[in-house]
C-alpha cells in the first residue's frame, strides 16, 4: 500500500463528499443517477465478500475461509453483536485451518 | 434501532442523540480495530493506516482498498473500487446539505463527515435544530472511535499472523455486516447476487481487483423498470 494510493483515495473520497454536499447541494441528482449510485454498495460489497472468501489470485477456491463466512452470515442473521461476529468468523477459520 | 432508543432518556438537550451516537461509535470502533490490523498486514504502516482513517474517513471504501491490495490487486483497481463505494457519500451530501447551512468553509468541513452514520442520524431527527446537532455529535463520536480504533489495530496488527488466526476472514465478515442492512429491497438483493456472480465469473481472466470494479456495473439494474405489481392479496 503506497502513499500514492492513500493520498489519491483521500482526495477522491473528499471530492465525492464535497461534490454532493457543496456543489450539487440545493439542486438534486437526476433520480436515475441516484438510483444507480444507491445500488453500488450492495453489488460491490457482495463482490468483495466473494473475492475475499473464494478466490486466491486468479483461482477460485473453497477453503477454511468459507467456514468463517458461514459463521459470519449466520451471526449477522441472528443479530449477534458485530464485534462477536468478526471474532467468531476468524476463530472458526483459524480452527478449521489448524485441524485440516 | 430499538437498542439505540433505550438511551433516549439520557441528557436534556441532546435527548436521543448522544446515546445512539455513542452506540454507533462503539460498533464502528470494532470495524476500526479490524481495519488497523488488516491495513498494516497488507503492507501499510501505522502512519498510512492513520492517514486513511483521518483523511479518507469512509469505512467500506477503506476496507475495500486494503482488501484489493492485500490480494495483490493493482493500485488503480483498489482506488477505483473504493471510490465507487464512496460515491454514495455524494448522495448523502445532497440529503443532509439543507439542514447544515453555512459558509462555504463550514459546508466543506461538514462534507468530510458526511457518511452512512451521520446521514442516518441526521435524517431521523424531527427538527432542524436536532438534525444539525445530531450530525455534529455523531460526526464527533464516529470520527473519534474510528481513529482511535484504527490506531489500536495498527499498533498491535503486526504481532498477529493473520493467516494463523483466520484474521483474513475479518474482511468478508466485516463486509457481510456492512451489506446486510442494505439488502432490504428486491433490487438491492439482485444487485448483491449480480455483483457476487460477476466477481466470481471474471476473476480467472481479469487483473486482480478489476472484478470488484466491474461488479459495480450491476447497479445499472436500477434503471430497469419495476416489475408489474401482482394482483394477488
Amino acid at each position: 500500500m503506497s502513499w500514492t494510493v492513500v493520498l489519491v483515495l483521500a482526495f477522491g473520497a473528499f471530492a465525492l463528499k464535497v461534490f454532493g454536499f457543496v456543489i450539487i447541494g440545493d439542486r438534486k441528482f437526476p433520480p436515475q443517477v441516484e438510483a444507480v449510485i444507491a445500488l453500488i454498495p450492495a453489488a460491490l460489497l457482495c463482490a468483495l465478500i466473494m473475492k475475499d472468501t473464494f478466490t486466491v489470485g486468479h483461482d477460485l477456491q473453497i477453503d477454511a475461509r468459507a467456514v468463517g463466512l458461514v459463521v459470519a452470515v449466520f451471526g449477522v442473521w441472528r443479530k449477534v453483536p458485530i464485534w462477536l461476529v468478526i471474532v467468531l468468523a476468524c476463530v472458526a477459520t483459524g480452527i478449521t485451518r489448524a485441524i485440516s | 434501532m430499538d437498542a439505540l432508543n433505550e438511551h433516549a432518556h439520557e441528557g436534556v438537550n441532546y435527548d436521543g442523540i448522544v446515546g445512539p451516537a455513542v452506540a454507533l461509535g462503539f460498533a464502528v470502533f470494532i470495524f476500526a480495530i479490524s481495519f488497523g490490523v488488516l491495513c498494516v498486514n497488507a503492507g501499510g504502516s501505522v502512519p498510512k493506516a492513520m492517514a486513511m482513517s483521518l483523511l479518507v474517513f469512509t469505512g467500506a471504501s477503506q476496507f475495500s482498498a486494503v482488501s484489493v491490495i492485500a490480494a495483490g490487486g493493482t493500485a488503480a483497481s483498489a482506488v477505483i473500487g473504493a471510490l465507487l463505494l464512496g460515491s454514495r457519500n455524494a448522495i448523502y451530501g445532497v440529503a443532509v446539505a439543507p439542514w447544515l447551512p453555512g459558509s462555504v468553509k463550514y459546508r466543506v468541513a461538514a462534507a468530510q463527515f458526511t457518511i452512512d452514520e451521520t446521514t442516518g442520524m441526521t435524517l431521523v431527527q424531527n427538527s432542524p435544530e436536532r438534525k444539525r446537532r445530531a450530525f455534529w455529535v455523531t460526526a464527533a463520536s464516529i470520527y473519534g472511535f474510528w481513529n482511535v480504533g484504527t490506531l489500536i489495530g495498527a499498533l498491535v496488527g503486526n504481532s498477529f499472523d493473520t493467516q494463523k488466526y483466520g484474521l483474513d476472514v475479518a474482511f468478508p465478515a466485516a463486509f457481510v455486516a456492512m451489506v446486510a442492512p442494505l439488502l432490504s429491497t428486491r433490487k438491492a438483493q439482485l444487485a448483491g447476487i449480480g455483483g457476487a456472480v460477476v466477481c466470481l465469473a471474471t476473476t480467472p481472466f481479469l487483473p486482480i481487483g478489476a472484478p470488484i470494479v466491474i461488479s459495480a456495473v450491476v447497479a445499472l439494474i436500477a434503471l430497469v423498470p419495476a416489475q408489474r405489481k401482482s394482483r394477488r392479496s
